[in-house]
């Protein structure tokens, strides 16, 4: 059984090892991130074989079906950019200091330290294995009260965290201007149409006083377009909507 | 209970070599006669036009944004709704409190026009 | 299982995660593979609070609830960074983190 569960282990060693390296070495963003998701399943897996099954459940729904969704999404919204620089190198000019800095961490604190420390793993786990794991580890209803007793600061303060994510993050990536750059119906265009002759009407009678919001598409600043693919504007068609 | 899971695994490798086995056989089995129209790119009988790569628009990072932030507010109520007949009135009113927050920021994105489709 | 896999290993595994996740976070071009980086190392932290809750006191939740807010955490960062991405797309035309240089003297 021990051997068992060792080889478990290092299978899912080396796939959570494994699929993070071919992450950082792939030249493809898209490709990069499917190893990430690879990499997400497997500490999945590790949660499960560390009986943390509440865990394992969360990490699937939150980074293998959440996060990974996230990040794909952002990969595609920002293709056009990547496109040109797909042949370039991944890694920026400064690679090997991050490599160092990475290599020595590891080997020069992380494994003497690991090795070195007597962790006091006390004998309870024992104790609680022999009497049943039923009763031995905390599961999803422990976790419950917790949320509602003893962390029930952390729990509100979460609360607000992800609101304020929500908030921040349409904030930042809703872009308003898009708002205006959809495709009106007929009706609309009249309508639109008639309140803009209105419009003009009025201020025709009065002095010019203040342009007032433009109702019709405000065009792209073509300056912002230059630096990326000229096809931007052409390709308008081909927005999937 | 490790013991349990064997049988899941066991389950996940005979669910992974069902459809792989047939593929690689095919592989080798078939015969190999390509031409140009064979392996051009199929999608629904029309002529695939242009590049793979298109430019995605914003509005679905933004329902993406709403799906996670919901996700992980499942996350915490789904351990509070297991030990629900333990916690009683006040672990109800601390939950409630904190689906009303995530609530204010639905409204927001609702009032801001973002669960648009345009 | 705690008496099959020490924790040394699977503490050993989660720093040679971290520092993946370090490299991918400093050596990556684009933005998006540098918070992919910084997943990897939220994600080797996590495998550290989980291994010490089981080892240690399998009997509390703390562990378990370090490792959910974490993963809440993360959640919210990943949303907000993601979405500055996609802000800085939208100025710059670019996601290469070294051609984002307008603060360059």
């Amino acid at each position: 059984m021990t051997i068992v569960i060792q080889i478990i282990f290092a299978l899912i060693a080396m796939l959570i090892l494994g699929s993070a390296l071919m992450m950082v070495l792939a030249k493809n963003v898209i490709h990069s991130a499917l190893w990430l998701i690879a990499s997400f399943f497997g500490v999945g897996a590790l949660y499960l074989l560390l009986q943390a099954e509440f865990l394992a459940v969360v990490q699937v729904l939150v980074y293998v079906g959440a996060i990974s969704i996230l990040i794909l999404f952002a990969i595609m919204l920002t293709r056009a950019a990547d496109l040109a620089g797909e042949t370039g190198r991944q890694w920026n000019n400064r690679w090997w200091l991050s490599l160092a800095v990475a290599g020595l961490l590891f080997g020069a604190l992380i494994v003497p330290t690991v090795i070195g420390e007597t962790w006091n793993v006390a004998p309870t786990e024992v104790a609680g294995a022999a009497a049943g794991q039923a009763t031995g580890i905390a599961g999803a209803a422990e976790l419950g009260r917790g949320f509602v007793y003893e962390y029930l600061l952390q729990f509100q303060v979460i609360g607000v965290l992800l609101l304020v994510a929500l908030i921040g993050a349409i904030v930042i990536a809703y872009d308003e201007t898009a708002r205006r750059r959809r495709v009106l119906t007929l009706a609309e265009e009249l309508e639109l149409k008639k309140r803009q002759e209105a419009r003009e009407a009025k201020e025709a009678k009065q002095s010019r006083k203040g342009k007032g919001e433009k109702p019709l598409p405000a065009p792209v600043p073509t300056d912002t377009l230059s630096k990326g693919n000229e096809g931007n504007e052409g390709n308008e068609g081909l927005v999937v909507r | 209970m490790l013991t349990n899971y064997a049988f899941i695994g066991i389950l996940f490798v005979v669910a992974l070599s069902f459809p792989l086995l047939p593929l690689i056989m095919a592989f080798f089995l078939r015969p190999k006669r390509p031409t140009t129209i064979k392996q051009s790119t199929y999608e629904c009988g029309l002529e695939a036009i242009g590049d793979v790569h298109v430019q995605f628009k914003v509005q679905y990072y933004l329902y993406a944004i709403a799906f996670v932030i919901f996700d992980v507010e499942v996350i915490f109520l789904y351990p509070w709704a297991v030990a629900f007949d333990q916690v009683g009135l006040f672990g109800f009113t601390a939950a409630a409190v904190f689906i009303l927050m995530l609530f204010l920021g639905l409204l927001y994105e609702w009032k801001k026009g973002a669960l648009e489709w345009i | 299982m705690t008496d099959a896999v020490p924790l040394s290993w699977v503490l050993g595994l989660s720093g040679a995660l971290f520092c993946i996740g370090l490299f991918a976070a400093l050596a990556r071009r684009n933005l998006v593979g540098v918070l992919m980086g910084v997943e990897l190392m939220l994600n080797a932290a996590i495998i550290n609070m989980v291994a010490f809750w089981r080892y240690l006191e399998p009997r509390f939740i703390t562990g378990q609830n370090f490792a959910i807010f974490i993963i809440a955490v993360a959640a919210a960062e990943a949303a907000v960074g993601l979405a500055m991405i996609i802000a800085i797309y939208r100025n710059w035309q670019t996601v290469k983190a070294d051609e984002v240089d307008s603060l360059k003297g």
